[in-house]
């Protein structure tokens, strides 16, 4: 009888064909367009600072509000990954202030090349995200509880890594340069060039493909219309970017990161297999995939980018102290896909909600910063921010589960 | 249908949980091209025989023939290699995902580039030799209706082109026309020669669909009937073991 779940339910909803607006209309509500979404709050949050204070839209303040969000962005990629799985890593935080703590101390008292510093930093997270991706999956106990425990230990480890004055100043030039360095003018056109005709001829021979194939292909003209948006929003970013320092490496990390998870999760089987597992592990079982060695490596994944944007954060701060992925940092981690539209409940979302949701969050907290509210204010307003996207998002579910959808 | 080989047979196959014996020395096998109900009441040993063929519960001993050769299925793996798919009551479809995606789950085209024309257009050419209705190919499985579901679900057990298909349950908790859609699409699995075993409470599809229908007691087999030449009531009656139906079988 299990087979009824959506059997009584949806047998009423016959293929129904909806006028393209009204489809649009209900996409929105049902969540589909999350992106829109976001990108309409980011555009309601920037209104309302620039209206209390002009400085917000400046492109300094632009800027260091993009620097801000760059490590919250990176850790917040792999909490995507997790989330679609409908699992939680509790441990990002910790993870980032324990691999940010090992890098600097093997580069700044051991004397290590800034690389290879980086990368112990970076593949230590790597291995912690294998040893608590086994921990779950070997003896079957709640992720949320394996990275609780993580959340409680790793900090411990970076104590004691940074030994007993607790702090370890960042001095090499490589390390800083991750969150200090400008590209020029040109750098930032010509990135901007290739990324908007990188973008083209992706859609473009795409469709020709689908036309070829004789599939039903997106009109051209809607196609047309995405590349001029994607490409008023890179040229406007560099313009904007280009007014203050110039292009920063920061944001190209971030958005090659992006980038590759996106490609990752969408255009790959693994990517496919996470979405399956996050949909429904049983069917994904069946269906041969190996539901445990996919949870690992996403796993290890988000430990690794828990790892990357704590080096990030440590470059931007000059140092690695105790509380270093400490406080609020796991939790705006988490918070910003959610916010976006990525589903707490497993197999919805995308990689570009830790981007979106990164601008998002920083954006309030910068915001609030200019207007030089109270920190008591600042968290209240935060935890709002989150709970007011997490009831859209429980909303927009309900809408899609009326609509006879799961 | 009898002078043929049988594309699966069983032979004296049993199974045991424990002290429950679930199969007691059981001969079923099924021709090419035809469609065998396998019917009884709960508990009476239907989903013990499916998942033996599958491979879940492999059989205590008895023989299994594939093709007129003796095999060994210890594994699902062994029975899908084998040209044995299985499409289970619970779908195991991921709702979430779309109809192209669900149907190469597990089977997808390029690792690391994902060839989504090949499979769209693969998809739209299996659904439309099944005279599967589906709109879009591209609508995620949570929109559909339960027929609808249903028949992405069996569709998806031929893209490995199964020898034998095996249904549990198919049309439980479907609706009038929802349930005529799957018999279409069994009928259609008929012709194209595979052999379909169907597991249904339902008698009235199993007279619909049926070449021969096979009747399960305690374990046992209690009756092996030509659906043409049977009436409800000889079905019903080895069903609840008020005869034994094995004179009927001829």
């Amino acid at each position: 009888m299990s087979a009824a779940g959506g059997g009584a339910a949806a047998a009423a909803a016959e293929p129904e064909v909806a006028p393209p607006r009204a489809d649009l209309l209900r996409r929105f509500v049902q969540g589909d367009l999350a992106e829109l979404r976001v990108v309409i709050a980011l555009a309601v949050i920037w209104a309302i600072f620039y209206v209390q204070e002009d400085r917000f839209l400046s492109s300094v303040n632009l800027t260091n509000l993009v620097l801000q969000a760059t490590a919250v962005g990176l850790v917040a990629i792999g909490i995507v990954l997790v989330l679609l799985l409908g699992e939680i890593d509790l441990s990002v935080g910790a993870v980032s202030g324990l691999c940010a703590a090992i890098m600097a101390v093997l580069v700044e008292q051991e004397g290590w090349s800034p690389y290879l510093g980086i990368a112990a930093g970076v593949l230590a997270g790597t291995a912690i995200g294998f040893f608590q991706g086994s921990i779950f999956t070997r003896f079957a106990i709640p992720s949320f509880v394996v990275t609780l425990a993580g959340l409680l230990a790793w900090p411990g480890a970076q104590l004691e890594v940074l030994g007993e004055t607790g702090t370890v100043n960042l001095t090499d030039p490589k390390i800083t340069g991750l969150t200090n360095t400008f590209y020029s003018d040109t750098v930032g056109w010509i990135f901007a060039l290739l990324a908007i005709g990188a973008f083209a001829a992706a859609t473009l021979l795409g469709r020709q493909r689908r036309v070829r194939e004789g599939l039903s292909a997106t009109p051209l003209g809607t196609l047309v219309l995405r590349i001029v948006l994607v490409a008023v929003v890179v040229l406007v970013a560099i313009w904007v970017l280009n007014d203050d320092r110039g292009l920063p490496l920061a944001v190209l990390i971030l958005v090659g990161f992006v980038l590759f998870f996106f490609y990752v999760t969408t255009r790959t089987t693994f990517g496919r297999h996470i979405f399956a597992v996050g949909g429904n592990a049983e069917a994904a079982r069946r269906a041969g995939i190996k539901v445990n060695r996919v949870r690992v490596i996403v796993f290890m994944i988000a430990s690794t980018m828990a790892a990357v944007g704590g080096i990030m954060a440590a470059s931007r701060l000059l140092a690695v102290n105790q509380s270093s992925g400490a406080g609020e940092f796991l939790l705006l981690a988490i918070a910003a896909p959610v916010i976006a539209g990525t589903s707490l409940f497993g197999g919805r979302g995308s990689v570009w909600h830790a981007l979106l949701g990164a601008l998002v969050i920083q954006s309030i907290l910068n915001g609030m910063d200019l207007l030089g509210w109270e920190t008591a204010v600042k968290f209240m307003v935060t935890g709002a921010v989150l709970l007011a996207a997490v009831m859209v998002d429980a909303i927009a579910r309900r809408q899609r589960e009326r609509a006879g959808r799961v | 249908m009898e002078g043929k080989t049988p594309v699966l047979a069983l032979e004296g196959v049993s199974k045991s949980f424990g002290p429950v014996q679930a199969l007691s020395d059981v001969d079923f096998h099924v021709n090419p091209g035809e469609v065998v109900a396998l019917v009884g009441d709960n508990g009476a040993g239907k989903s013990t025989l499916v998942k033996t063929i599958a491979g879940i519960h492999p059989a205590d001993n008895g023989r299994i023939v594939f093709e007129g050769e003796e095999v060994r299925i210890t594994g699902p793996t062994d029975a899908v290699n084998l040209g044995i798919a299985t499409v289970y009551q619970d779908l195991a479809l991921c709702d979430n995902l779309d109809v192209v995606e669900n149907l190469f789950l597990g089977r997808e085209k390029g690792l690391f580039a994902l060839d989504e024309t090949s499979m769209e257009k693969q998809a739209g050419e299996l659904l439309g030799r099944l005279a599967v209705t589906i709109v879009d190919v591209r609508s995620e499985v949570g929109t559909l209706s339960g027929g609808q579901r249903q028949q992405v679900a069996i569709a998806r057990s031929l893209l490995g082109d199964p020898k034998v298909v095996v249904l549990d349950e198919p049309t439980a908790a479907l609706g009038v026309r929802q349930t005529a859609l799957v018999l279409d699409l069994i009928r259609r699995l008929k012709d194209e020669g595979h052999a379909v075993v169907v597991i249904s409470h339902n008698l009235a599809d199993v007279f619909e669909v049926a070449d021969r229908i096979f009747v399960l007691r305690l374990g046992r087999e209690a009756g092996d009937f030509q659906a043409r030449d049977t009436s409800e009531e000889q079905v019903v009656a080895a069903i609840t073991g008020a005869t034994g139906g094995r004179e009927a079988e001829r």
